[in-house]
């Protein structure tokens, strides 16, 4: 028996505004304890809320993105449940009729491009903190999270396995990242996702039974959550149970997922639209300014990287990836006015090694996309060779200057006068006697040792072709040899 | 003069033949004799009051010569008011001491108003008779063995008594108009969104409005006055330019000897308000005030409001839903009442709010979360919304045809309390004159137009269209200018 993995991903995107959804208190992670929250997110008695308009200029934003539907009137709904981080005792969220329905995302896996459809997205706030360590049999409530704007991002169950999953995720992640929505920071729960996983047998139209995978907070971790529980439907299936309808949480220590504890029947919410708020009217003039406003997207940039400077498809994915390495490299070019290839290497290659390495971010980068130009035209002049431009980034890396003071202060103009070169090669000849002869008995390593003599007289900064050219040529001139 | 209404009081506060502190001094003591027997407050704050008396005339003597400066009033206790005791009525708030003022306190405050306390009230505003709340009912002052009327019933009462000049209510299904009606004084809701409701504890949350009590029209326009305004924290309330409600009042003045001011006004009465199912009296004093108006110069116009008789179920299945939504956060975790002793967090919730809420409210989030529940939203939360345009409808064509519409406010007076208590709906029906003005969002007020047979008083309702406050005010007025059933005081107050 074949069988067809089904997976749907709902992602919780918290939106980067500076106030809450629909209070005016402070967003910031991290504060002490119930320190941003105000009368309205305590829910304290004859409170309203009032809508946060940077929050729902993110959403559209993002319906753009995706080319999904901006819906002109979307309503806010009254999500109904008890526990102690929803003070009001209801969530304020979108039900019936969301601000963006339908969208697509495009994904690369090893099978090649796909098209993932989205349902919808809507606007809805976020519950406080639930700590239930620490407190010695009781739970302590932080109402700082509550009211936070949430964008949930809602796929249709189009995703066939555990790797479309994750490529989805962080073409998702990359996105709301590009268009400045949402700081999608895993580690402090900025971008959440949650798994719906079902099986079918190969060529059924039908879908499975699902289960709900909740708060799977790294791509690693959704990776194997999925595929153990995908395995865990098969088997359960192939031994002659049935699949139950559930949600389960991912335990990384011990790769499983398990049902939920607290989880009962369903739940009953009583959705109706909050007598609170009016429905949210999103004229065209509003639209228009968005999608003025909007940066050039991922995926044209990508085309067009490709396009312009010729750049091999997976430099301009890498490059893409992140918009202010896009544009650090693309600034790079500007400055340099080369060959962008060397410009892509250099930035894929030394400038990320460092980054990652110091773990700074590119904007905070030492070295500055004008500075890599001005190194990389000194390298392709000639003034100096690749392997010297590397000491030279490190140098300036450790803020010694830009890379022209530091070739001239530490004296690295590779040394290109043939007549200077052909000097040093006689010296290192007459010196290495032995090497020559095992050379000229047929021992071809032993050319680069000469070679690495000669580099190593100059400190390196022999322009390295001519090296090799100049001692080829005296070696010959010498007598009979394999050249 | 303790009895003058507050366009009177602001002539002698002006005029220095009394200052605030007298005044307020001697509604105090008025109050320490008489409202035992009406319990119509909750919470009294005599140096409060007196500090803000003196203000008002410090106030009054640097020049500033608005009407309101110094005039002492109440607040129905379902508005928040900073640094007071604000219970809504419930054991669950019972000693919940408020963060802040609603925005309509604030601009009663702003307007130089002394506030002297906070008036009874249902619970949470749910009743018709002030008996639900938990500190016992409040009584009316005409007979003391009766209800005031509800939710707003101290409020009633203690306007009624004499106790302040003038208070604030609350009107989610009539509970300004019918108390109003009940106690003998004038009550006036406006069109929905024109008081801000931050502040507000909600019960409704489409219907809740504020307004206010006083003994004539044109002093409830000059609260409202202070009291309308957009408010950002409310995004239902209304941004428009501000306006005088008492305009059209002081017009009218400007031509005293008109002997038809109501020349022009045609009044619509419905049909279904007259057919029978009234108290004798009340449609014999409604008779007599439509007589009033005619020779004021009205005519008077039959209309047909044919779906408001389902007005009674369609609020009674909005207004539960939306509480049983709104009372949701009283549930002992972070303020209100928290039950002694409890289990797990689910025992927690149940008994708080077991112990927390009386009958009637658990009634009400009981039917709420019924109606909204899977399987039912559609034939009962969904099928009123429905409705409630269709009611709206009615109103808009019977708006082509007249101006005002009339009709009692109540089909009865006021009644013994404990009468009622034994039988939800018989209290429900109490509401079937007012509730379609909540369901509409259109304003509404009720003025004092007779007596029944046991000197009980009996109401007129005004409605009138969208934003129509101050042409109805002034309706109002012209019939108080020709008659003086609101000048009446009850046995044992002294003017």
């Amino acid at each position: 028996m074949k069988w067809e993995t089904v997976i749907g991903l709902e992602t919780h995107a918290q939106l980067s505004t500076v106030s809450k959804i629909f209070s005016g208190a402070a967003t910031a992670f991290g504060a002490a304890p119930n320190t941003q929250a105000s009368a309205i997110d305590l829910a304290l008695p004859g409170v309203l809320p009032v809508p946060n308009r940077g929050a729902v200029e993110r959403a559209i934003r993002f319906g753009l993105a995706v080319g999904a539907k901006i819906n002109r009137t979307s309503v806010f709904a009254r999500k109904n449940y008890f526990y102690p981080d929803l003070p009001k005792g209801y969530q304020i969220s979108q039900f019936e009729i969301p601000v963006v329905q339908g969208g697509t995302l495009t994904i690369v896996t090893d099978q090649g491009e796909r098209t993932v459809r989205l349902t919808r997205a809507h606007l809805e706030e976020d519950a406080g903190k639930s700590l239930h360590e620490d407190y010695h049999g009781m739970t302590g409530i932080d109402l700082n999270r509550a009211g936070t704007p949430l964008l949930e991002i809602v796929s249709e169950p189009d995703l066939r396995s555990s790797d479309e999953a994750v490529a989805y995720a962080k073409v998702l992640h990359s996105l709301v990242r590009w268009i400045g929505i949402c700081d999608g920071n895993m580690q402090e729960g900025s971008f959440r996702c949650d798994a719906n996983v079902s099986v079918r047998p190969l060529g059924s139209d039908k879908l499975g039974t699902r289960c709900e995978i909740k708060n799977l907070n790294s791509f690693r971790f959704m990776q194997q959550a999925i595929e153990f529980e995908v395995r865990r439907q098969i088997e359960l299936i192939q031994d002659g149970g049935t699949v139950v309808q559930e949600t389960r949480l991912y335990d990384p220590e011990r790769n499983e997922t398990r049902p939920m504890r607290s989880k009962e029947d369903a739940q009953d919410y009583r959705y109706f639209p909050d007598p609170d708020l009016p429905p949210l009217v999103i004229g065209e003039a509003w639209i228009e300014r968005v999608r003025a406003e909007m940066p050039e997207l991922p995926a044209a940039m990508k085309a067009r990287f490709g396009a312009t400077y010729g750049l091999p498809a997976a430099d301009a994915a890498a490059l893409t990836g992140h918009r202010e390495l896009a544009s650090y490299f693309e600034e790079t070019v500007r400055t340099f006015g080369g060959d962008p290839k060397s410009a892509a290497n250099w930035v894929q290659g030394e400038l990320s090694a460092a980054l990652n390495k110091a773990d700074v971010d590119i904007a905070r980068s030492p070295v500055s996309a004008p500075r890599l130009a001005g190194l990389i035209r000194r390298i392709a002049d000639g003034t100096i060779s690749g392997k010297i431009a590397k000491d030279v980034f490190d140098a300036m890396w450790a803020g010694e200057g830009d890379a022209d003071a530091i070739i001239g202060s530490r004296g690295l103009t590779q040394i290109s006068d043939e007549g200077a070169i052909g000097k040093i090669v006689d010296d290192v000849l007459a010196a290495n006697a032995g090497i020559v002869a095992e050379f000229r008995a047929g021992k071809e390593k032993a050319f680069n040792s000469l070679v690495g003599q000669t580099m190593k007289a100059t400190k390196g900064k022999a322009n390295p072709a001519q090296v090799n050219a100049i001692l080829r040529q005296k070696l010959a001139e010498m007598g009979s040899g394999p050249f | 003069m303790l009895s003058a209404s507050i366009a009177e009081l602001a002539r002698l506060l002006a005029g220095r033949s009394v200052s605030s502190v007298e005044l307020t001094t001697g509604l105090l003591d008025r109050i320490a004799r008489i409202n035992p027997a009406l319990n119509a407050f909750v919470t009294l704050d005599a140096e409060r009051a007196l500090a803000a008396a003196r203000a008002a005339d410090a106030r009054r003597a640097s020049g500033d010569a608005g009407p309101l400066v110094g005039i002492p009033i109440a607040h129905k206790d379902v508005l928040m008011t900073a640094g007071l005791r604000t219970t809504c009525g419930s054991r669950m708030l019972a000693d919940f001491i408020a963060p802040y003022d609603a925005h309509v306190v604030t601009g009663l405050k702003q307007a130089g108003t002394v506030l002297v306390g906070k008036t009874n009230m249902d619970e949470f505003a749910m009743g018709s008779s002030t008996e639900t709340s938990h500190f016992g009912p409040a009584r009316n002052p005409w007979d003391v063995r009766c209800v005031p009327g509800g939710s707003s019933g101290g409020s009633a009462a203690a306007v009624a008594a004499r106790l302040v000049a003038g208070a604030t209510g609350t009107d989610t299904g009539g509970s300004i108009r019918q108390p109003a009606s009940f106690s003998g004084i004038t009550g006036l809701k406006p069109t929905y969104g024109i008081c801000s409701r931050y502040g507000l504890v909600a019960f409704a949350s489409s219907l809740d409005q504020a307004g206010a009590f006083a003994q004539t029209a044109e002093d409830c326009a000059l609260l409202l006055n202070a009291m309308a305004g957009h408010d950002p924290r409310d995004a239902t309330s209304l941004e428009r330019p501000r306006e005088d409600y008492t305009r059209l009042i002081a017009a009218g003045r400007a031509a005293p000897d008109a002997t038809q001011p109501l020349a022009g006004l045609r009044i619509g009465l419905p049909r279904e308000y007259f057919g029978g199912g009234n108290d004798p009296d009340v449609d014999a004093a409604l008779a007599g005030a439509i007589d009033e108006f005619r020779t004021l110069g009205a005519a008077t116009v039959d209309i047909a409001l044919p779906n408001v008789n389902l007005a009674i179920p369609v609020y009674y299945v909005i207004a539960p839903a939306e509480a049983s939504s709104n009372l949701s956060r009283f549930d002992g975790v972070r303020y209100g009442h928290r039950a002694a002793k409890y289990g797990d967090l689910a025992d927690m919730y149940k008994k708080s709010r077991a112990e927390g809420f009386g009958a009637e409210v658990k009634r009400r989030i009981l039917i709420g979360t019924y109606v909204l529940s899977h399987g039912y939203y559609d034939a009962y939360y969904l099928k009123a919304q429905q409705v409630r345009r269709l009611i709206a409808d009615d109103f808009r064509r019977a708006y082509e045809r007249c101006d005002v519409i009339m009709g009692p406010t109540a089909p009865s007076t006021a009644f013994r309390i404990g009468a009622k208590t034994g039988d939800p709906v018989q209290m429900y029906l109490n509401d079937i004159y007012t509730v379609a003005a909540n369901l509409t969002g259109a304003p509404a007020m009720s003025i004092p137009c007779g007596f029944d047979r046991n000197g009980l008083p009996i109401g007129l309702q005004i409605q009138g269209n969208y934003f129509a406050e101050a042409a109805m005010v002034n309706v109002a007025h012209r019939f108080q200018q020709a008659t003086d059933w609101h000048r009446r005081v009850p046995p044992g107050v002294t003017t």
